[in-house]
């Protein structure tokens, strides 16, 4: 068949240009049978393929048919399904399909070789080639640093100092989503509430606060946390600090049996936090305590917040540790 | 009128004989063959339907009060962007059928991306001279999650800004650097300054595509230079290829499966619902959604980061690798490590450096097709484990403990699944060779 097909080739080309493409005893393309039935069908195709395109344009114009969406996506998806199908009839019945062999191409020894020598011949006047490699490394290089200097204006890249801030210091009031403040009173047991600093700017991750009480005689906070919780009341960043997801969950136990202590969860990867014993992790990937605000209740049972957090919020980076929260 | 076409190219171009060759390029037949191809369908769906969201979305998140169509959300305040989202699904006739055509077209392509790659691994297509190719496709995947991370971030809806939130902790849990690179990216603490969401939509509809575009294209060029692999056959061999010709056989079927790819798609963004963003809201950085999932493709990742017990690693008060690092950076990148180094550890071990134009069938090869099944298993493992509370929803089971199962069985089911695959690969093969001897023994004659 190979040979064949060469002689077929070498045929064609020999012929002139002139001459009717379809010859019989010359083609290219073998012949078949004609098949009215496929023909038929792919006529019918093609009509239901202007059916569905026209309904298409009906629908999209026509403002009073339901469900727009829908039938503009039953109307498109099915014209271009019957095209499809018209397509799929077209090459297996009504086109000849042929069974044609090919060479897999392997390696060209001779050309591979003309390239070495190519680039071989014309280094042959360099006499330290070494040295002119460095150096024109060295430029590269050079360069390469020289115009990607301009993509550190793109943020504070150097100075990450800023994570550490928070909005919270003595004295802030905490408020609701309304921008009313707190009162102690205001905190039931049971449920919890979103709390922001008072006249700051919420869309960072120090500001959001999950506050939840408690009933004193819960608390094991650390020694050093004593007074933190007023009546009970405790405030904790509603930043994750694995993920920074905000901590939309509150477990507070329907079934002591089996989830034991009121917890605060994160939806994003379940990160659960021990709010008695001051957002020690007691489930989920979370590697720090949730970081708590130090509390405090005015004069007016208003409140307040008394320091700021007990660590840094927010996802953990290389410097989480090493300072805590700051004004 | 077709020769004077012919003509009028050819006097222009000289391209004669390279069509004809073109025209009569052969395709060896198989069905695992088109998962490439409707990868790439799905791929130009996605870019058209994308050009026409682009003329309606605002990358900017400038606060605004929403005064639109939709009840629910009027007078909340909200960022451009998701307003000119909402805009797209609600207001803008048709615009509801393009955006969800784009999100199912998305997630169709890494589908699709995905199942290639293991037919191309199990197969053995990624062997020499194929194996740049396979490095390319590789290139191509990773290039596809960012695009569709990218693509549902820009909305800023309260879905992608949780999402962000998880890329940027990710981001920042790398080493030594991660909280810089984060503020670089970002110009500031998460939430980042105004310029984010330039950078990221550029990064959507511009970088990404095009990267893509370009590596498709060389993916292509490479694959035509070679010829495509084939099943042994009759006349296939290593040296000679055997299917039929693009031009009058193929380009039907092809045109065919173009069609159909695209005609699944508007079925689905026009009859299934996916992401109705209008429902979830615009994002703050102080509110979550319980249950919140990304689209499928993350899913490994999300599994990882749940999977991950709670530890950082630290040296005293510094920390060297805070934990989404494992689930959200290092396993990802030992993926793509193991994917990209596997034709050459093959070959290593193997110590067959040949061409290998003819493809294995998956028993062939025992070892390759049992590792894979066994490290696929593993991803797919990890991956289930990011659905574990939609079971618990489901289903009613505890979400600890099933994920306590699942760190236990994402190393044992792999280790299992090796075991298997090398067993049931083997006992095929020597199946076959006592069919061969029963028929050589039938056609003695007696």
């Amino acid at each position: 068949v190979k040979r064949w097909l060469i002689a077929l080739l070498v045929l064609l080309l020999g012929r002139g240009r002139r001459k009717p493409l379809v010859d019989e005893g010359e083609r290219i393309v073998p012949p078949g049978a004609a098949d009215r039935g496929a023909e038929n069908v792919v006529l019918l195709l093609f009509g239901g393929a202007t059916v569905c395109a026209v309904a298409f344009v009906v629908i999209y114009a026509w403002d009073a048919i339901p469900n727009q969406t829908q039938f503009l996506g039953l109307a498109l998806g099915l014209a271009l399904a019957f095209i499809s199908a018209a397509s799929v009839v077209i090459g297996k019945r009504l086109v000849v399909t042929e069974e044609l062999e090919e060479e897999y191409g392997t390696t060209n020894p001779d050309d591979e070789e003309a390239l070495n020598q190519l680039v071989e011949e014309s280094g042959s006047r360099f006499t330290r080639k070494k040295l002119l490699l460095l150096a024109g490394a060295g430029a590269g290089t050079a360069l390469g640093a020289a115009l990607i200097t301009p993509a550190v204006s793109l943020g504070p890249v150097f100075d990450v100092s800023s994570l550490y801030r928070t909005p919270w210091r003595r004295g802030v009031r905490l408020v609701d989503e309304l921008g009313n403040v707190f009162t102690a009173d205001d905190i039931e047991e049971g449920t919890f509430y979103s709390a922001y600093p008072e006249h700051a700017d919420r869309e960072q991750m120090g500001a959001p606060l999950v506050v939840v009480r408690l009933e004193p005689a819960e608390l094991q906070l650390p020694d050093d946390r004593h007074g933190w919780a007023p009546e009970g009341i405790l405030a904790y960043s509603k930043i994750c600090t694995h993920a920074g997801c905000a901590i939309a969950l509150y477990r507070k136990p329907t079934f002591p049996a089996v989830e034991p202590e009121p917890a605060l969860v994160c939806p994003c990867h379940y990160s659960t936090f021990n709010v008695a014993t001051g957002g020690q992790v007691i489930f989920g990937p979370a590697g720090r305590s949730l970081p708590q605000l130090p509390l405090e209740i005015s004069a007016g049972g208003e409140l307040r917040a008394a320091g700021n957090f007990s660590g840094a919020v927010g996802p953990s980076w290389w410097g989480v540790r090493n300072h805590g929260a700051r004004p | 009128v077709i020769r004077r076409t012919v003509r009028f190219l050819d006097e222009r171009s000289g391209g004669a004989p390279f069509f004809r060759k073109a025209l009569r390029y052969v395709f060896p037949d198989h069905w695992s063959f088109l998962l490439g191809e409707v990868a790439l369908y799905s791929f130009i769906v996605l870019v058209a339907t994308g050009i026409y969201l682009t003329l309606f979305f605002k990358p900017s998140l400038a606060p605004i009060h929403y005064h639109g169509d939709y009840l629910p959300l009027r007078g909340r305040e909200m960022s451009e962007a998701y307003q000119s989202t909402v805009n797209i699904s609600l207001s803008v006739k048709a615009g509801l059928l393009i955006r969800q055509t784009h999100h199912w077209a998305a997630d169709v392509f890494v589908a699709a991306i995905v199942v290639h790659l293991l037919r191309i691994f199990f197969t053995g297509a990624f062997r020499k001279p194929r194996d740049l190719t396979y490095y390319i496709g590789l290139l191509m995947l990773i290039l596809a999650l960012l695009e569709g991370y990218a693509g549902y971030s820009i909305v800023d809806d309260l879905l992608s800004g949780m999402g962000l939130a998880i890329g940027y902790s990710v981001l920042m849990s790398i080493p030594f650097v991660g909280a810089n690179l984060a503020q670089l990216i970002w110009n500031g603490p998460y939430p980042g300054g105004q310029d984010f969401e330039s950078r990221l939509y550029i990064a959507h509809v511009l970088i990404l595509p095009v990267l893509i575009g370009g590596l498709i294209a060389l993916h292509l060029t490479l694959v035509a230079a070679r010829h495509h692999t084939q099943f042994i056959g009759p006349r296939a061999t290593e040296k000679k290829v055997v299917g039929m010709p693009t031009f009058p056989a193929y380009a039907p079927r092809s045109l065919g499966l173009a069609l159909a790819v695209a005609a699944v798609l508007f079925l689905m963004g026009g009859l299934i619902q996916i992401n109705p963003i209008w429902q979830w809201g615009p994002y703050h950085i102080a509110q979550a959604t319980n249950g919140a999932q990304p689209d499928w493709y993350l899913g490994w990742l999300i599994g990882a980061l749940r999977l991950i017990p709670s530890f950082d690693v630290t040296i005293g008060n510094y920390t060297l690798v805070p934990n989404p690092f494992w689930g959200g950076a290092g396993f990802p990148l030992f993926v793509f490590l193991v994917l990209f180094v596997w034709p050459w550890l093959e070959r290593r071990v193997t110590g067959d450096y040949a061409f290998h134009n003819l493809l294995d069938r998956p028993r062939d090869a025992p070892w390759r097709t049992a590792i894979g099944v066994a490290f696929f298993t593993w991803i797919f493992i990890v991956f289930l484990a990011g659905a574990a509370d939609r079971m618990f929803v489901l289903f009613g089971l505890s979400y600890q403990a099933q994920i306590w199962a699942f760190r236990i069985l994402v190393w044992v089911l792999p280790v299992v699944a090796l075991i298997i695959t090398k067993r049931v690969c083997e006992e095929l093969l020597r199946g076959e060779v006592v069919e061969v001897r029963r028929k050589l023994v039938e056609a003695e004659p007696a």
